[in-house]
């Protein structure tokens, strides 16, 4: 944190000069290490041993926070007895289709609850075969799922063998401290202090945090790693609570705000699914599957109808389906690899890339570059002339004979973007905060800002129509702003104020609530209802830090409804008082009748803490007054995931795809589900291979950003980090035969590369399974082109195409690797030295 | 601040002399003739640093049409006036010379980038896009309806306004593009 988000880290360091202790689990002492109390070095790809076993620390020793556990958990919760564990099936869950590499989630649902619906998804999902269940999985079932409706049957002593708590016990007993230190190589007595730490530090009193970014996102398992991590803290009672949560370091200024308002193929605005081709073919059919219909998901048809009114305006009617006809319908997985595959084989045409370098950011470099040489058309926006824009002349693969730029007959337009002081707009950053920047000067030359491109390229595409039935969607689009300045650019604001949502009167919403089922409403994006309202954009909102409370409700605007801490209802205890005044947030007025505190409530404001749903409530309103998790059916937290999880409704450790080390918990070495794909572009590094015997994992520095576009151009930061460099420990070099300031060729299935040797006992080779396992560290800032200052070869040019099962991310913290001696070989020679690794 | 001839004034001197070494003594004439660049901008505007999701506050101070400045924000309760490395430096960002401000075009099988005007390259654009969608287009998959084209692809970067997100999804999804990723998954 202190090298990625360094700003951010000055929190972390003043709580620690408050009295907080931190911890800092990662490969590397980093310089977040030098300011923690403890650095815990582990395995990449082993949390989910060390985060299990601080769950079976709790169970066992029964230091869950109970009062919490009980009222807001599901932890009371009977499970279906079809479902079976793997600790029952030695490493697969109930439901495991071997063919497809599959799950059917029927047997994890509530007892009683709707198991019949999720059976009756299951059948659907396969129609179409294989292909078409992909994309059924954790993205269909929005937060709550076709499982949860209902009350479900609980057992508040927590002693029935198939309530949530049982399950729970049973499956990570073997998750021990042993384990811990076979698996991870985490010594017993640093995995004792970090246990008593955090159970210490939770409760009525105490809240304890933990932060992370990629390190636990890219892993064919990541998002296990995840709910393993809101598993404990749902037990310690640290959700929705000031000092609690898990926060998720994002890396990129509005990477939070590309997935809120999507450019992402599974999701619509607001995390609404895409529709799919089986199963969704009017309105009414989108919506059963489209989230649970209590909880605040029960509004969805309120937050769908606004937002196709928003996008078809008077063209949508109730007779029509409001024009969700005109929605294209998935059939599997459209993600950014599959795509790339689709490339290579031919499918995809044409390809626009905005401010982003798949052809060096991504994983296997050559099969972005591969799929970009096989397209009709590219177009690239950026600042500089990124690799993806220059791929055809200066690639890789043309000192290597495997492309010539005559015959790569891909037509490339470079357009140049507009800077973030070129242009207004919001980013949204890591926290959900919403902060409009203005404009500081006009772009520079033929730059434009990217609202400017795809609003004039969209009103270029519409003089260009047909009265084809085709065209309909396009014909009867609002894509009326109004424009501003020499370049008749759109107004960003307006285009905010359309995302805010209108009324009936025209006059801009101020609540997502306000949103109706009707057509009267329009809105872009109902958790971002509200940024306009009042007519000002709260966005630009910056009333002084100093001159708030630490909530700072009036800096920006953060979704929904400006609320700070999610959840926060559960601050509270169940007759909603503080659980401590010490931890005093948000609480209920009983005099006044609402909830109020520090924070907006995460809640109904006028909802007592005694509320109970009546019979056949819906929406938000079947949820009582004690129920915290207002987004999810049931309204708990989900210590058990019942649906929505594509690989299990509990985490299980698996080992990473490419891994040096067997898993001696299961009989399954890495998640079934997994994602791979069977083509010569995405080949493997065998698991447990002595030709890949080290552990590789990649990082950020502080003074690089991504694969270096935004970064390398610029000469302070070129000057401070000027080289690629691969970090090892003595031990590892003494083996290897490199020294400090030498070269070094890391070599995988994908290619070899050369770096510079790092060689640092910030590196510590582990104790695993009895024997040493080394680990090397490669930063990715790296490449050939994009202006940069300074140049090197692509890491993730040696990263595998695998993705966990649930999103599609890439496993790029844990893969396997040689390392050898010297510069690697250049021109045809590196090919023949990879392929000789290939076949061993 | 010393009285006398230059020699007398130089720091060096004054700090033999015995003047506090870090304080006025180190002061020279020319330090004290220097403005920051901060005072003299035309304009301010109120930015956030386009690195990591921190979201930290900048002020972006404008002389002459260029951007002379970049400093942290500190009214943000987030950053408090503080930036890191990179957003320290990101008045490089905008104003690098490697920074490209002309449309490139390389037509297929083509060796060298050609120059083109900005106007003709958003017709040639949209022009592709109309055609492909045409020649790609699907209206029925294992008999259902898809209506979508798999010949258009997209890919957005992270540092992208949510406006910007905003209308590419609304175009990229009323022409039936249902390939549309970004950094977000990456």
């Amino acid at each position: 944190m202190a090298e990625c988000h360094p700003v951010g880290f000055q929190w972390v360091v003043e709580a620690r000069a408050r009295g907080a202790k931190v911890f800092h689990v990662d490969p590397r002492y980093t310089r977040t290490s030098a300011l923690a109390d403890k650095h815990v070095p582990i395995r990449a790809g082993s949390d989910i041993v060390l985060l299990g076993a601080l769950v079976n620390h709790v169970l066992v020793n029964e230091l869950d926070f109970r009062e919490y556990v009980l009222a807001y958990t599901n932890a009371s919760t009977i499970i279906s007895e079809r479902f079976q564990d793997t600790e029952d099936l030695d490493g697969l869950f109930s439901g495991f289709d071997a063919e497809h590499r599959k799950y059917d989630p029927s047997s994890w649902a509530y007892e009683g609850a709707r198991e019949e619906a999720a059976a009756g998804l299951r059948s659907e999902q396969l129609e179409g075969g294989e292909e078409h269940t992909e994309a059924a999985g954790p993205d269909q079932y929005g937060a709550g799922g076709a499982a949860m409706l209902g009350k479900p049957r609980t057992d508040p002593t927590l002693t029935h063998p198939r309530c949530v708590y049982q399950i729970l016990k049973r499956h990570f007993a073997r998750y021990t401290p042993d384990l811990v230190a076979e698996l991870c190589g985490i010594s017993r007595a640093d995995f004792a202090e970090l246990a008593d730490a955090i159970t210490a530090n939770s409760g009525r009193e105490r809240t304890t945090a933990w932060a992370y970014a990629v390190g636990w996102t890219q892993h064919s398992v990541g998002v296990q790693y995840i709910r393993t991590a809101a598993i404990l803290q749902l037990l310690l009672g640290n959700m929705g609570r000031p000092g609690g949560g898990i926060m998720a370091l994002r890396g990129h200024a509005s990477i939070q705000g590309s997935t809120d308002i999507p450019t992402l193929f599974n999701i619509l605005p607001g995390y609404l699914p895409m529709p799919h081709a089986h199963r969704h073919q009017g309105l009414d059919d989108y919506l059963a599957e489209a989230g649970a219909d209590t909880g605040f998901w029960g509004r969805k048809r309120s937050y769908m109808v606004s937002l196709l009114k928003a996008w078809w305006g008077e063209a949508a009617t109730e007779e029509n389906d409001f024009c969700f006809g005109h929605l294209p319908r998935l059939t599997g997985d459209h993600g950014h690899y599959t795509t790339v595959m689709a490339q290579i084989e031919g499918t995809v045409k044409g390809y626009f890339v905005v401010g982003e370098n798949p052809a060096v950011g991504s994983s296997g470099g050559k099969a972005q570059r591969l799929g970009l040489a096989n397209l009709d058309w590219l177009v690239v926006r950026d600042l500089t002339l990124v690799e993806t824009a220059t791929f055809w002349k200066d690639g890789p693969e043309l000192e290597t004979g495997e492309m010539r730029t005559e015959d790569i007959a891909t037509e490339v337009f470079f357009l140049p973007a507009a800077s973030h002081v070129e242009k207004e707009g919001t980013f949204t950053n890591t926290q959900r905060l919403l902060q409009w920047r203005e404009k500081a000067l006009d772009p520079p030359g033929d730059c434009r800002s990217d609202l400017s491109f795809y609003y004039h390229l969209g009103k270029r595409i519409r003089q260009r129509l047909s009265d084809d039935e085709i065209d309909r969607p396009l014909r009867e689009l609002t894509w009326d702003y109004p424009e501003e300045g020499e370049h008749r650019d759109p107004s960003a604001e307006a285009v905010l104020r359309e995302i805010n949502g209108t009324g009936p009167d025209g006059r801009a919403l101020s609540a997502y609530t306000e949103l109706k089922p009707d057509g009267s409403t329009r809105c872009g994006c109902w958790i971002y209802c509200g940024v306009y309202a009042g007519e000002v954009n709260q966005a630009a909102r910056r009333r002084p830090g100093r001159e708030q409370n630490r909530v700072a409700l009036e800096w920006g605007w953060a979704w929904p409804a400006n609320r700070r801490i999610l959840y926060n209802r559960a601050s509270a205890d169940p007759e909603g008082r503080p659980w401590s005044e010490r931890k005093a947030y948000i609480w209920w007025d009983a005099e006044k009748g609402e909830w109020t505190g520090d924070d907006v409530p995460d809640f109904e404001r006028d909802k007592p803490p005694d509320y109970l749903p009546p019979e056949g409530a819906r929406a938000e309103a079947a949820l009582a007054g004690t129920d915290p998790f207002i987004m999810q059916a049931d309204g708990k937290g989900w210590l058990f995931a019942p649906a929505g999880l594509a690989d299990g409704p509990l985490p299980a450790h698996y080992e990473p795809h490419e891994s040096p080390v067997r898993n001696t918990l299961y009989g399954r070495q890495a998640n079934p589900a997994r994602k791979i794909y069977r083509s010569p572009a995405a080949p493997y590094n065998p698991p447990q291979s002595p030709r890949f015997p080290y552990v590789l994992t990649t990082y950020r520095l502080t003074e690089h950003h991504t694969a270096g576009a935004m970064s390398r151009p610029l000469s302070y930061l070129a000057e401070l980090q000027p080289e690629l460099f691969c970090e090892i420990s003595p031990q590892l070099a003494a083996e290897v035969g490199v020294v400090n300031g030498g070269w070094a060729t890391i070599v995988t299935t994908r290619t070899a590369i050369e770096a510079r040797v790092l060689v640092t006992e910030r590196v510590r080779p582990l104790r695993v399974e009895g024997r040493l396992i080394h680990q090397v560290g490669l930063p990715y800032h790296w490449a050939w082109g994009s202006g940069g200052l300074v140049v090197g070869d692509v890491t993730n040019d040696l990263m595998p195409l695998v993705l966990d099962p649930n999103v599609y991310i890439q496993e790029g913290k844990a893969v396997t690797c040689d390392l050898r001696a010297g510069r690697r070989p250049r021109g045809k020679a590196l090919l023949d030295l990879v392929e000789e690794y290939r076949h061993g | 601040m010393a009285h006398g001839g230059w020699i007398s004034r130089w720091p060096v001197i004054r700090q033999l002399r015995g003047e506090d070494a870090r304080g006025d003594a180190a002061r020279s004439a020319r330090t004290d003739a220097l403005r920051p660049r901060t005072e003299e901008a035309d304009t301010v505007a109120r930015s956030i640093c386009p690195y990591c999701a921190v979201g930290c506050g900048q002020l972006v101070y404008v002389k002459d049409g260029q951007v002379t400045q970049i400093e942290g924000d500190p009214d943000s309760p987030i950053s408090r006036g503080r930036l890191c490395p990179k957003g320290s430096a990101s008045k490089q960002l905008v104003t690098h010379p490697g920074r490209q401000t002309r449309v490139l075009y390389r037509r297929p099988h083509g060796t060298e980038w050609e120059p083109l005007d900005l106007d003709t390259a958003m017709d040639m654009i949209a022009d592709r896009v109309v055609r492909t969608r045409r020649e790609t287009w699907q209206q029925e998959e294992d008999g259902k309806v898809v209506r979508r084209t798999m010949g258009i692809a997209g890919l957005g970067g992270a540092t992208l306004d949510n406006e910007e997100n905003y209308l590419m999804k609304k175009l990229y999804t009323a022409l039936g593009a249902i390939q549309v990723e970004n950094q977000a998954r990456i």
